[in-house]
């Protein structure tokens, strides 16, 4: 068999030349990222902004309903729940089902709202199972979107102190700009597919951050140690260098993960649907970033060479080839 | 690494055993389980709410409801005391959560300070001669008392614990499968009830304070007045459900409370046949029960529930002998309903719900199908693209090190019944499909060292000893995320955290340590000259 295993056919080392590239990205990045920031941001409304809000950052109440064998008038649960205030939306799912949206009116029990509102729908729709009922109260839903935001806050800090405690500051600052960069262009992602943005969403953006440091690390290791190798190759050729040697390995264990978020995508139903279209697109965004933006970002800074102390020049945009 | 330590083996070998064992459980019949000799794990996987259906409550006890009532009780006994000292005040009344009055006698404040200090509040704990409550002056003949905060602060933090105990026992007499209620935080008191059990009749039976109290109702006072909203000090106004009027005035003072009951059942009365329950007194609650009808005979009380009156029968004798019945208009289930309540005891403070999570349990099993597919699909496709790349013996290795990785977190989970939840299971996923990562820097790192010139046997060393640091670094990463997501809160996230955690231990464990010791047994037994890979 000539081409399996498939590895003894991929071609041993790659002589991309990445840096030599990074002006044209780096630039294009930073326009999405504008782009991406303005998308999560517009209008400028708390708690979500540009983003389709889930209720556990809004708050309120997320009701499926199902009426087998018919399916969900949705006229009739307006009329059943006329009187109460509650902006209801409702949103058919699946042939028999519905998604039942509402905000409790200021002030009132949470879930004396929910108590009624399935006792008037069983009156008036007769046969109704309630699927699943979900409420989050107000203070509830205000600490959460505070600790999502804290945690990513925290989980990008954690990144940039570990990864300046293992290796140095300049790989610790092209770290945090991958990490932004990810984090940003996730956040695009989510305000343009209008993907629900709640817990799980930031749960899957943690876990990019986690994915995304991966790649780097894996990319920094070689880095470093091409650096203490070969002294006096110009910084850009080193970094070349390493990801080139990286970049087997980039791909397969990148493949391995689409696989299975794919997988998850397809196959995982709507509640981990969100979930792992935000991770697939992550995963791409890390790989590319690692590549990218981790490494020539510090070319800007320059770093200390192993060994002697001389410090490289650290190169001037315009004179990185 | 080809003269493999023991101890390496020894590990291995006997991780792959207790993950197997731990495994197990879950891959047998309920019924096979139980067959399971003793010294066997009977675990299964513990899942979440969100895959075998369930509610979780979350409920915030109410401190400054809790505040306000420890107030008032506190402003009625400074009423009592300074009118025993004969000092004459106005404007007694509790708010901002601070009790306020005037003295009229100016000369007469300091002695008002003396007699609230030593007698109002509750002595503190550890602090000689300290009380619970401050009291101070203003200007104007103003005094102004209030709790101490660490001292209120402890007073809550103790009813949060004393109202999660009501709850418990609310729920044990319910008879329903046992739910987890769990004190979150300082304020947080969170219910999980796992299958089928109904939400709204556990929201019924938690959301009552259940505060039962015997007062007199006030019958001197002129209706009019009444009505025009003149209500007498001392007095309140409260809501009637008996069906015969639409509200009583009761006097403040309650004479019975449902702390004086040892027992509450529900029973028929004799004559008309209708559901009533049954109350029986302690010592005091018999004494005072016997006092106030031998005082009052011919005149009304009420039974107060929950600051409403549910019955207000007129007394026709002294009854002396501790027990009493309440005939409101109950039904079995309404009597039976309240008798538990009664017996539990009545909540501290007053709850409300801040989230309410409900999953059927059928989109529960909807779940765990769609797990349960997609996980088989994301590490079938893993595998068979492992195998194409690494071939039958690097990729088989490569394999054979996620299964054992696989096992490993599958006993993790089931012996420390951690919760594993829908997200949890899309992380197991991710986690196996990453951990061949692991796998991937060591074969790759070997092959650099094969290229760079290094002997076979070096090469492998190498590619160990080197690619080590790479992972450790790399898979740092993932537990710090891990870390972070488990301090967002909500549990299908948590669960996610878990396996992800988890994953990581195990994924380091099996790619490094199980990989190695099946390439040196390969190694031993064949003695190549080329890697498969190379």
């Amino acid at each position: 068999m000539k081409f399996w295993p498939l590895i003894k056919v991929l071609p041993v080392r790659t002589h991309f030349r990445f840096v030599r590239l990074a002006r044209v990205f780096a630039t294009l990045s930073v326009l999405a990222i504008a782009g991406s920031l303005f998308l999560t941001l517009y209008p400028f409304k708390l708690p979500c902004g540009g983003l389709a809000c889930g209720i556990d950052f809004k708050g309120g109440t997320v009701m499926e309903i199902s009426t087998t064998p018919r399916p969900v008038d949705p006229a009739r649960v307006h009329t059943a729940l006329a009187g109460m205030n509650l902006h209801e939306i409702v949103q058919p799912a699946g042939a028999t089902s519905a998604l039942l949206r509402f905000e409790s009116p200021a002030g009132a029990d949470i879930s004396r709202t929910v108590t009624e509102v399935q006792a008037k729908l069983t009156q008036a729709l007769g046969t109704v199972r309630f699927v699943s009922t979900d409420v989050v109260g107000p203070t509830v839903s205000g600490e959460l979107l505070t600790s999502g935001l804290v945690g990513l806050g925290v989980a990008i800090l954690a990144m940039m102190l570990y990864i300046w405690f293992r290796f140095e500051l300049q790989f610790g600052l092209g770290a945090v700009a991958a990490l932004f960069h990810d984090v940003f262009l996730t956040f695009g992602l989510i305000a343009i597919a209008r993907i629900e943005f709640n817990l799980q969403a930031v749960a899957a953006i943690l876990t990019i951050i986690g994915y995304s440091m991966n790649d780097t690390v894996v990319v920094f290791d070689r880095f470093r140690e091409n650096l203490r190798k070969y002294k006096r190759m110009p910084l850009a050729e080193v970094i070349d260098m390493s990801i080139n040697e990286m970049l087997t390995r980039t791909i397969i264990t990148s493949m391995t993960a689409v696989l299975a978020l794919a997988a998850l995508a397809v196959f995982g139903g709507p509640t981990l649907y969100g979930l792992s279209v935000i991770m697939l697109f992550g995963i791409a965004i890390g790989t590319y970033s690692s590549i990218y933006i981790a490494a020539p970002v510090i070319i800007l800074w320059g770093v200390k060479r192993g060994g002697d102390d001389e410090v490289a020049e650290p190169l001037k945009p315009q004179t990185v080839r | 690494m080809m003269n493999l330590a023991r101890w390496k083996v020894i590990v291995v070998v006997l991780a792959t055993v207790l993950g197997l064992l731990f495994t197990l459980p879950n891959l047998l019949s309920a019924k096979m389980r139980a067959s399971l000799p003793a010294f066997m794990p009977h675990n299964t996987l513990h899942l979440g709410l969100d895959l075998q259906g369930g509610s979780d409550l979350l409920y915030s006890v109410d401190i400054a409801t809790l505040r306000n009532e420890r107030l008032t009780n506190m402003a009625e006994d400074i009423r009592t005391t300074l009118r025993d000292k004969q000092i004459a005040f106005t404007d007694l009344a509790v708010n901002n959560g601070a009790i306020g009055l005037r003295i009229t006698d100016p000369a007469q404040v300091n002695d008002a300070v003396n007699a609230l200090r030593a007698s109002v509040g509750v002595p503190l704990a550890g602090a000689p001669g300290g009380r619970e409550v401050t009291v101070s002056t203003a200007p104007d003949q103003r005094l102004r008392i209030a709790f101490l905060p660490q001292a209120f602060d402890a007073e809550a933090s103790k009813a949060v614990d004393q109202n999660r105990e009501v709850i418990r026992r609310r729920i044990d007499q319910m008879g329903t499968k046992e739910p987890e209620i769990n004190r979150v935080g300082n304020n947080r008191i969170d219910i999980q009830a796992a299958g089928e059990s109904d939400p709204e009749k556990l929201k019924a039976i938690i959301g009552q304070t259940a505060k039962l109290s015997f007062q007199m109702v006030d019958e001197e006072a002129s209706p009019e007045d009444v009505a025009a909203g003149r209500i007498p000090p001392g007095d309140e106004l409260l809501v009637s459900t008996d069906g015969i009027a639409a509200n009583y005035l009761v006097r403040k003072k309650q004479v019975v409370t449902g702390e004086m009951l040892t027992n509450a059942s529900a029973g028929f009365d004799q004559q008309s046949g209708q559901s009533i329950v049954q109350l029986r007194f302690n010592g005091i609650g018999s004494r005072r029960f016997g006092d106030m009808t031998r005082q009052n005979i011919g005149k009304r009380f009420a039974i107060v529930l929950d600051k409403k009156v549910i019955s207000a029968p007129v007394i026709e004798s002294a009854i002396p002998g501790g027990s009493g019945q309440i005939h409101g208009h109950f039904t079995p289930e309404s009597a039976n309903e309240l008798s538990v309540l009664l017996r539990a005891g009545s909540l501290p403070a007053p709850m409300k719900v801040e989230s309410q999570r409900t999953v059927g349990a059928e989109l529960g099993a909807d779940a765990v199908h769609a797990g349960t597919t997609s996980a088989i699909v994301g590490l079938v496709a893993t595998m068979v693209f492992m195998l194409l790349i690494y071939g039958f013996l690097f990729g088989g290795i490569s394999l054979i090190a996620l299964a054992v990785n696989a096992v490993m977190i599958v006993g993790v989970m089931s012996f420390t019944q951690a919760t594993l939840t829908l997200p949890g299971i899309a992380g197991l996923i991710l986690t196996l499909a990453v951990a061949v990562d692991a796998n991937v820097l060591i074969y790759e790192r070997m092959r650099d060292e094969l290229r760079a010139g290094r002997k076979l046997i070096d090469a492998m060393e190498a590619g160990f000893a080197r690619a080590w640091g790479t992972i450790f670094d790399a898979n740092m990463t993932h537990i710090f995320s891990a870390l972070i997501m488990f301090n967002l809160g909500s549990g299908p996230v948590k669960g996610f955290a878990w396996t992800l955690s988890v994953g990581v231990l195990t994924t380091v464990f099996s790619a490094v340590l199980v990989t190695q010791v099946l390439l040196a047994w390969w190694f031993r037994a064949t003695r190549p000259k080329t890697l498969p890979i190379a």
